[in-house]
Order: C-alpha cells, then sequence, then structure tokens
C-alpha cells in the first residue's frame, strides 16, 4: 500500500492532465479561434469618406489623398540609398536621420518616413516600392476644404481616442472619426464601412498570403454624399458680416425647418484642422478662452431673450383671449407693476398690440402678460399654462436638431419656481415674474430658438426641427425632420401680431433699416449682461438681438441674429439681419452704406475691455498664434 | 571487492530518458526563443545557444558524479546539507532580486539559483536520517527531526519569498510516508488543500454543514471500540476553525499575485488582459495545438511572443502548440516513464538510504512536472517552478542533472553492496 501510493499519483495524476490537454486540444474550438485572433493579421481598407455639398450643390468638402511613406527599420534590406532619395527627392541626411528617428521610435513597428506625398510623387515611388524592402506606402484621405469657411457646420476629422476604441469595436487605434457638427453627427454615414482583409503572419511575422483564400476579406464601404440646408452664399455672407464681432447669426427656411445659414464669431478656416499641423492649432483654438472660436454661439449661446420674446407674450395673451388688438394701456415712461416697484419704458401714451411692437413698449407687454397669469384663479395653473404656450414655440428645450451640440435654454414653470425661488405654485404673483413679460426674467434662450420661434410665427403656428442635412444620398432625411409641430395658439392670432412686426421696419424700432420692395417682419432685442471676476461684478455692454423674418407674405427666410456686447438691438444685430434677409431673398444688397458700415464694423474695442477686466491679474498671458499651413508643401517630419 | 565498471552496471534506460528529456527540451527552447534574424545555434547571445553551453557542460558533470565513490554521498550529506543552507542564507547578504523574490546569485551573465540544489542537499540529509536503525517515523521525535529537516530549506526559501520552491520540498511528505509517516498526516494535508480551495469557493456554513455530515457517518460507521467523541470533536471544531480562517488568510496573508492566481483558478472574474493573460495566452497556446500541431518551429503563439516567459516555466505551451496532444501525449508518457523508472530503481535498492534517496527524487521531479504543466492547462495556481529537463536555465537544468546521476550512480554502485 504504501510503496504502491506515490506511483499510483503519479499515474493518475498523468492521466488528469492529459485528458485535460486532449479537451483543450481536440475538444474545445475556442482556443483555435483565439489564437488565430493572435496570429492573423487584419488589414483594412478605409473607404473614401462623404462628399458634403451645400443646398444648391455646390461642393464644400471634399477628400484629398494624402501618401505616408512608412518605414519598418528592421525590414530594411540591402537598399539603394542613393536611388531612393533621388526618387523621392530627399537628401541622404534627411534619410540617415529619418531612419534614427524611427529607430528610436522602434525598430519592429512602422514609423512615418516621409508624410503626406501627392499623387504623382506617390505613383513615382510604387512602381518601385518592391525594391525597397522595409518601406511601404500608407494611403490616408483627408478633408479637402473648398470654402474657408462654415468650420462650425462641418467639423473635424481626428484620430480617435482610447475612450472611443473601447465602446466602439469599430474603430481601431490610428482611424479617423469626426469630431463636432455633421463630421460627427453625420460620422456612420459619411464615413462609410471600411473593408477588412484577413492576412496569415508566417513565423517572422511576414504576411504569407490571405487567409482561407479570403472567404472572410469584406469590401469597404464608399461613405455617402450629404447635401447640407446650407446656402453657401449666404453662409459665406453673414461670415463676412460677422469679422470683428462675436455672436452667432442662425437663418432658418420657415417652411422646411432648414437651417439656411449657422454662423457663429469668431470663427476659424476649417483648413487648419487639417494635416500635420492640426494637433497644434485646435490646441491654440481651444485655449482660446476669452473669443471661444470652438464656441458655437448660434447653437449654444444661452441668453435671457430681451423684447423678441414679446412675440410671444403677445400671442398668448391673444390666444388666452385676455386682450384683444385694441385693448390699450397707458404708458407713462413705465408702470408701477406693484406697489413701490416700477418698470421702465422709453415709450409714452396709449399702447396697443400694433404700436406696443413696434415701440417695444414695456408697460404694454408687462400688462397683458399680468392679465394672462391673472386671468385664473389658480395662479400656478396660469404659469404652467404659459409655460405650455412658450414651450409649443420650441423654446425651453433642447429642439432636437441634427447637431451635436446645443443647449435647452429654459422656460420656467411651477417646478421651476417651487425648485429655484421657493414660491409655492399658488403664491406666485404676476408681479414676482413679470419680467418675463419682456423675456428679461427667468426666460433664457438660445439663437436657433429665437430662429425656430420666427419661423413659427412666419408659418402662422408650426414649425419643422430646424436641421442642416438636407439630402443624404439616395435617402430621405429622418422623419422627425418632416414632421410639423404646431403651437398652442390659434392661427388666427399671428396676423395682427405680423402686422405689428412689419410695422417694426415700417415706422418702429427698426425703422431706419427699412429695405425697398421687401417687406420685413421683425423685432429688436437687447439683453443686459454682467461677468463676474476676482469676487466683482462687471456691468458689460449689452447684447444686441434681433429676430426677423421676410417676406411678410409666403416667407422664406427667418433669422436670429445675436451679437455680442452689441449696444442694442438696431446698432448691430438689426442691420445685419436686414442684410442677410436682403442677400438671401434679393441675391444683392440695396443698402451698400449700411453693407459697409456692417462689414467694415468693429467690436473689438468693447470685446478688449472685457478682456482686460478678465486679465485684471494676468495682463502678460497672450494667446497662442494659429500656424498657417497653406504654404510649406514640403514635409518636415 | 569486486567493482563492476560504470559502463555494466549503469541503468541505461534512465539515463536514456534524461537526454531524451534534455534534447526535446532544446529543441522546443529553439523554436520558442528563435530570433528573426539568422545565427549559429551556438551564439551564446540567444537563448537556445547558451542552453547548448548548458546541456554541454552537463556531461562533464554526468561523468564526475559517477566516477565519485558513491558512499561518498551518504558520508557527506550533512555537509551538502549544510552547504546548501549557507547558500540560503548568502542570499540574504549577496542575492539579486528579480520580480520580487531575492532567490539568484549572479556571476556576470549567469545566475545560480541555490535553491535548486538545496533540495538534493534536503534529500541526502534526510535519507541519511532514514538510514539509522533506530529511526522509526511512528515516533513523534523522530518526526520532528525529519520534519526539522525538511522546514529549515522551507523556511528560508519562503522569505525569499518564494512560495513555489517551498512547495516542491512539501511534496517529501510523500517519501516520508513510504518510510512510515502515519498516514493522517497525508489525509490531513489533502484534506486541508481540499478545504481551502472549498472554503473560497462555497459559503462556509455550507462547509461546516458537510464537514458535521462526513464524519457524523464515519463516527456511526466506525465500529471500533476505541472510538473517541473527543477525538472527533476536536477535528470537527479544528475543521470549522480552519474553514473560517481561509477567507481571513486569503484576504490578509496572501499577496496580491498569489490571490490572483487562486481567483483565476476558482473561476473568479479576472481581467484577460491582466492578472488572467499568462493562464489565458498559455491555454491558447496549447488548445491551438490540435491533435497533431502547426509542426516544429510553425507555432504562430510561439512566434508572435503571445505566451510570456516561453522558453522557462512555460516551455511546455509551445510543446502543446507545435506537437499537438501526440506529442504532448509522448512527452508526458516519457515524464512518468522516467518517474516510474526511478521510484522501480528506488524500490530494488539494497540499501535504505538509495532507497529513500530514489524516492526523494522521483518525488522532486514528479512534483515540478505537475505542478508546471497543470498550472499551464488551469489545474493548479499559476506557480512559477521550471520544468525539469525541459526549461531554460542553467542551475535548473545542472541541478536536476546531479539530483537524478547521484541517484543513477548509488543505483549503479548496488551490486557492490553486500
Amino acid at each position: 500500500m504504501r510503496k504502491g501510493l506515490l506511483p499510483a499519483i503519479i499515474i493518475i495524476s498523468a492521466v488528469i492532465i492529459l485528458a485535460r490537454i486532449f479537451y483543450l486540444q481536440v475538444v474545445d474550438e475556442n482556443l483555435k479561434l483565439q489564437a488565430e485572433n493572435n496570429a492573423i493579421k487584419k488589414v483594412f481598407d478605409f473607404p473614401e469618406r462623404g462628399y458634403i455639398y451645400d443646398r444648391n450643390g455646390k461642393l464644400l468638402v471634399a477628400n484629398q489623398p494624402s501618401y505616408d511613406i512608412m518605414v519598418v527599420p528592421r525590414e530594411i534590406k540591402n537598399i539603394d540609398t542613393l536611388g531612393f532619395c533621388n526618387l523621392l527627392g530627399i537628401t541622404k541626411e534627411y534619410f540617415i536621420k529619418q531612419i534614427e528617428k524611427a529607430k528610436v521610435y522602434s525598430p519592429r513597428l512602422p514609423s512615418v518616413f516621409l508624410s503626406q506625398l501627392n499623387k504623382r510623387e506617390y505613383a513615382g515611388f510604387q512602381e518601385k516600392e518592391r525594391k525597397f524592402e522595409g518601406f511601404y506606402v500608407q494611403k490616408r484621405a483627408l478633408r479637402d476644404y473648398q470654402v474657408n469657411y462654415g468650420a462650425n457646420i462641418f467639423g473635424f476629422i481626428t484620430q480617435v481616442n482610447q475612450g472611443i476604441i473601447e465602446k466602439n469595436p469599430y474603430y481601431n487605434s490610428g482611424d479617423l472619426i469626426g469630431k463636432q457638427g455633421v463630421e460627427q453627427e453625420y460620422e456612420e454615414t459619411l464615413r462609410g464601412i471600411k473593408g477588412v482583409k484577413y492576412l496569415l503572419r508566417d513565423k517572422h511575422n511576414k504576411i504569407i498570403g490571405p487567409y482561407q483564400e479570403g472567404k472572410f476579406d469584406t469590401i469597404a464601404q464608399q461613405g455617402n454624399d450629404l447635401t447640407l440646408t446650407i446656402d453657401a452664399e449666404l453662409q459665406k455672407y453673414g461670415t463676412e458680416l460677422m469679422i470683428n464681432k462675436r455672436g452667432g447669426i442662425i437663418a432658418i427656411e420657415p417652411k422646411s425647418g432648414e437651417i439656411l445659414a449657422l454662423i457663429s464669431a469668431p470663427t476659424y478656416d476649417p483648413a487648419l484642422l487639417v494635416g500635420r499641423q492640426r494637433s497644434k492649432n485646435y490646441t491654440a483654438l481651444y485655449k482660446d478662452s476669452i473669443a471661444k472660436p470652438l464656441y458655437d454661439r448660434a447653437l449654444q449661446a444661452e441668453y435671457p431673450p430681451g423684447s423678441p420674446f414679446k412675440i410671444v407674450t403677445g400671442l398668448i395673451a391673444l390666444h388666452e383671449e385676455v386682450i384683444d388688438e385694441n385693448t390699450g394701456f397707458v404708458c407713462n415712461h413705465g408702470f408701477f407693476y406693484a406697489r413701490g416697484a416700477f418698470m421702465k419704458c422709453h415709450d409714452s401714451g396709449v399702447s396697443r398690440l400694433n404700436n406696443g411692437f413696434y415701440n417695444s413698449c414695456n408697460t404694454y407687454f408687462a400688462s397683458i402678460y399680468r392679465k394672462t397669469i391673472e386671468k385664473y384663479k389658480s395662479p400656478g395653473y396660469a404659469v404652467d399654462n404659459w409655460s405650455k404656450h412658450v414651450k409649443s414655440f420650441g423654446l425651453g428645450d433642447f429642439l432636437g436638431t441634427d447637431m451635436p451640440i446645443g443647449r435647452k435654454g429654459l422656460v420656467p414653470d411651477t417646478k421651476f419656481y417651487k425648485k429655484h425661488r421657493n414660491y409655492n405654485p399658488d403664491q406666485i404673483r404676476s408681479s414676482y415674474i413679470i419680467s418675463n413679460a419682456i423675456g428679461q426674467g427667468e426666460v433664457l434662450t438660445t439663437p436657433i430658438q429665437l430662429a425656430n420661434m420666427m419661423a413659427v410665427v412666419a408659418n402662422k403656428g408650426y414649425y419643422y426641427t430646424p436641421h442642416i442635412v438636407k439630402k443624404i444620398k439616395d435617402k430621405e432625411i429622418d422623419i422627425k425632420y418632416r414632421t410639423k409641430h404646431v403651437s398652442t395658439i390659434d392661427p388666427k392670432h399671428f396676423e395682427p401680431v405680423i402686422q405689428g412686426l412689419a410695422d417694426v421696419y415700417n415706422v418702429g424700432t427698426a425703422s431706419s433699416l427699412k429695405v425697398k420692395d421687401l417687406e420685413i417682419c421683425g423685432k429688436t432685442g437687447t439683453a443686459e449682461n454682467k461677468i463676474r471676476v476676482a469676487g466683482k461684478t462687471y456691468q458689460l455692454k449689452d447684447h444686441s438681438i434681433f429676430v426677423a423674418f421676410a417676406p411678410k407674405e409666403n416667407p422664406t427666410i427667418a433669422i436670429a441674429v445675436f451679437i455680442e456686447n452689441g449696444y442694442w438691438g438696431a446698432r448691430w444685430a438689426g442691420p445685419i439681419a436686414t442684410l442677410m434677409v436682403e442677400k438671401y431673398i434679393k441675391g444683392e444688397i440695396t443698402r451698400k452704406d449700411l453693407e459697409d458700415r456692417m462689414l467694415n464694423g468693429s467690436i473689438q474695442d468693447e470685446y478688449k475691455k472685457i478682456e482686460d477686466i478678465i486679465y485684471q491679474r494676468t495682463p502678460s498671458q497672450t494667446k497662442p498664434d494659429l500656424v498657417a499651413i497653406k504654404e510649406d508643401e514640403k514635409p518636415e517630419n | 571487492m569486486r567493482n563492476q565498471s560504470i559502463g555494466n552496471s549503469i541503468d541505461w534506460l534512465s539515463l536514456f530518458l534524461y537526454f531524451l528529456l534534455v534534447i526535446m527540451g532544446w529543441l522546443t527552447i529553439y523554436s520558442a526563443s528563435l530570433p528573426i534574424e539568422e545565427t549559429s545555434i551556438f551564439d551564446l547571445e540567444q537563448i537556445y545557444g547558451r542552453q547548448m553551453l548548458f546541456i554541454f557542460f552537463s556531461i562533464p558533470l554526468i561523468s564526475i558524479l559517477l566516477f565519485l565513490d558513491a558512499k561518498m554521498f551518504e558520508r557527506f550529506s550533512l555537509i551538502f546539507y549544510i552547504l546548501g543552507i549557507i547558500l540560503l542564507l548568502g542570499l540574504f547578504v549577496f542575492g539579486v532580486t528579480k520580480k520580487g523574490q531575492t532567490n539568484w546569485y549572479q556571476f556576470g551573465g549567469f545566475g545560480f539559483q541555490p535553491s535548486e540544489f538545496v533540495k538534493t542537499g534536503t534529500a541526502l540529509l534526510l535519507a541519511k536520517y532514514l538510514t539509522f536503525s533506530q529511526i522509526n517515523l511512528k515516533n513523534f521525535k523522530h518526526q520532528l527531526v525529519a520534519f526539522a529537516i525538511i522546514g529549515l530549506p522551507v523556511a528560508l526559501i519562503l522569505m525569499q519569498p518564494d512560495a513555489g520552491s517551498a512547495m516542491i520540498f512539501l511534496s517529501l511528505v510523500f517519501v516520508l510516508y513510504r518510510e512510515g509517516l502515519p498516514g493522517w498526516y497525508l489525509g490531513a494535508g489533502v484534506s486541508a488543500i481540499l478545504l481551502f480551495f472549498l472554503a473560497l469557493l462555497f459559503n462556509p456554513i455550507y462547509i461546516v454543514l458537510g464537514i458535521f455530515l462526513i464524519m457524523a457517518i464515519h463516527y456511526v460507521n466506525n465500529r471500533k471500540i476505541t472510538r473517541n467523541i473527543f477525538v472527533y470533536l476536536f477535528v470537527f471544531l479544528l475543521s470549522i476553525g480552519f474553514t473560517y480562517s481561509v477567507n481571513h488568510v486569503f484576504n490578509n496573508v496572501l499577496e496580491p499575485h498569489q490571490k490572483d492566481r487562486i481567483d483565476v483558478l476558482i473561476g473568479e472574474e479576472v481581467d484577460m488582459k491582466r492578472e488572467g493573460y499568462n493562464l489565458n495566452q498559455s491555454m491558447i497556446a496549447i488548445g491551438s495545438g490540435g491533435l497533431t500541431g502547426k509542426g516544429y518551429l510553425e507555432g504562430t503563439q510561439t512566434k508572435g511572443g503571445f505566451v510570456p516567459e516561453q522558453h522557462t516555466d512555460y516551455i511546455f505551451t509551445t510543446v502543446g502548440e507545435e506537437w499537438g496532444f501526440v506529442g504532448s501525449f509522448i512527452v508526458i508518457v516519457i515524464f512518468v516513464c522516467l518517474f516510474l523508472r526511478i521510484l522501480y530503481l528506488a524500490e530494488n535498492q539494497k540499501t535504505k538510504f538509495s532507497r529513500v534517496y530514489g524516492y526523494c527524487v522521483a518525488t522532486y521531479l514528479f512534483t515540478h512536472f505537475f505542478v508546471n504543466i497543470a498550472m499551464l492547462i488551469k489545474l493548479f495556481p499559476t506557480i512559477g517552478v521550471p520544468l525539469p529537463f525541459f526549461s531554460y536555465g542553467g542551475s535548473s537544468l545542472w541541478a536536476f542533472t546531479i539530483m537524478l546521476f547521484i541517484f543513477i550512480k548509488l543505483d549503479a554502485n548496488k551490486v557492490n553492496e553486500w
């Protein structure tokens, strides 16, 4: 017994081990697959990214092939250095330097030897590529921008980061992906699907041929072209108008919700984010925390709307039948909305709906707002009812556009007042919230929401979700951009309001902007703003806001313009909006004086002042310069 | 004295199996360490070139061992042992630390791991001790001495800390059992290991319930008059205490990497890119071999360098991948033949010293073999011990060679024993 134990254990153990190995090697197929994953090389064929066109078929974004010569230092064999250098037009010193560099990085892994060859250089090299072992060509597609505007619309292409690789199995290290704008939103449409070739590696890690005669290989699927709703001419014109200003312009075709122009200023040439200087330039843009060129003001700037909001106030009061268009209020440069609480107004006399609009009379709108809120016994109900009406204009929530960014804005309701002001629903008094009447209370909007609001007015009661892609090759756009959103306001109430807005141009706050033979409906606005720096609050110049649509009959454009620190509505935003409208409808500008003033005008002095305030403690800080990339085609690295 | 020539008395089968394993080992190392550039097989820059050198030098080593006086090993066993202990102690001063273990001396390009040699010294002294005529392993004092002979190097090796090597020494309990150690030592050891894993896998309360059931059945079935309820109670309480302390030991005593290895084994969720990487890759390499393997030098996993430390502890993965199940089977059978041959020879020794020593050699070799291969295929926690004669390394190869050939010499000398 004692003699037998160890031999028995040895034999039993050997049998167990053999059984286990048999299971792993012969029965379990899973491990073989995993081994193949280890030893089979996947080679990807990247399809060309889809082109981007404007609404009229003008090509905005194309691709440029770019060829990099890669080197794997340890695979270099018997190379004719002189012939190689002559072929590529490089010096021997460059050759030696690059090989040394690559060796330092890794003798086994590919490094870029010479980047961004053009087609002819590539063709010349390709013929003789086989003679130069250790070198091969990696084709990449870079964006080729046909225009120097619209960077905020397009977004850009960048290499995927680790987070994306982990989340989305489609991407591998080094792949390109769209970031921001339509490049991000329509990434899958534009990029297509890359093809995969499975290749077998031998013991030297060299490719010995296709795996299983290529039966698992897939062919790359081309990316789809996008046709934007953007009107390139209008976009370009708007961009020019915004030079030396900060702010946003957004123009929408009311009948369809198509975005005609989406301008944010300051902006940058999209070509800055292509090629070798991309990363450097991006960092510079990203770090500019004052001018914020990467911040899309048309989509993201969230401010109290100011006077344009009076349009909604008026429509709700009409719908709730607390007034009719002839109801009048006496204004004496303002009005006491509660004991001791006075709201100033520049107007005087009797205000009715029409002159209330064109004179932008605070007293009038505060009064009708008070009537709206006090209509119901329950002020809580009244506030929520008002809030519901406002939201039906697409305010107070994400619009659901096909741009990857946006802001909700804010339309307060009883929940909001309970949470943030601690007002119980039935204790809310109209006097607490009277500023909402004139867009100065809790209400916040973005320029795109204001433009959409104008589209509702232009359409007399409905809108389509604003969107920027008109057509994807052979495919209709998403159903949600073809679904009508109807406002809660009875369409019959729009007529008098529209007349009031037309009279803003005829006799009101924008009468100086009148365009011959074109009836524009608009509304000026001014929004206060302050900043806090180092514990102190500074009152800055007001923002200039203007909303409009035109023509009055069958409107084809609704627009919102927002100019940071632009003093008041009719000072900057009004003229710019008017010029944009005229440009779009008539194709040319009759008000040359106005155009010159806007094109050449600058608010940089105001921005400089703000900068001085912000930088009061670190005046030495300078902004990083952008690196121009157009010149110097010869690669350096 | 009728001294026969060594050529007639040597066990040629063991010698043949030894060289078979060493040569197969070298071929495998060559495959596992073949660089991209073509170089000479004698290139000392390369792992296989150095292993060739180690194998080459093992021949004079073997010759010396075979021509030494067989009696010398028994006579000087204490000196070998003490020498080994001194080498182990010296590590604390002159040792080189690799991967957190201070278990190497470094001389120029060659390393030397004393614990490999101490195994032989311990076996010699243990054999010598058990040879004393009055020694009886039923006697508690004698048990203590035997355990102390094994325990001293174990303690020193654990301080390096090198749990793998220390564990190899514990397998000598099989030798003691063969020489008369009461069976319950083995039983308790096996039960403790079993309980340890069960306690990690299941709620302790179920285990306590299970122990209670087994002991109750045993008590009822035990027909002996002498059965003592208190012994049962004591064992029961001990098991409960052990079971409940397992989690504490696991969480507070074991090193994180040891915990990971046990987690990997018992199927806990582990990250296959980190803790589980070695095991995963070694199973992939072996599993991808299939029935007949991918062919010599054709292993994609071996070539891709996916298995870490493939030429040392993971050398068998290359056998599995390139030679498949057939090759693995052959290699394992050769090993088993060698073990059984040594045991057979040991049982036929005329002196107790040779028998015990032979038993020690078989036990050592088998334990290395089992632990090494079982860890590759998820039968055992990952423990770094070399595969005898296969794994790369001069001190490992020479230590096993010395260990084996002392026995072959003792065996060859048995015709001279009266």
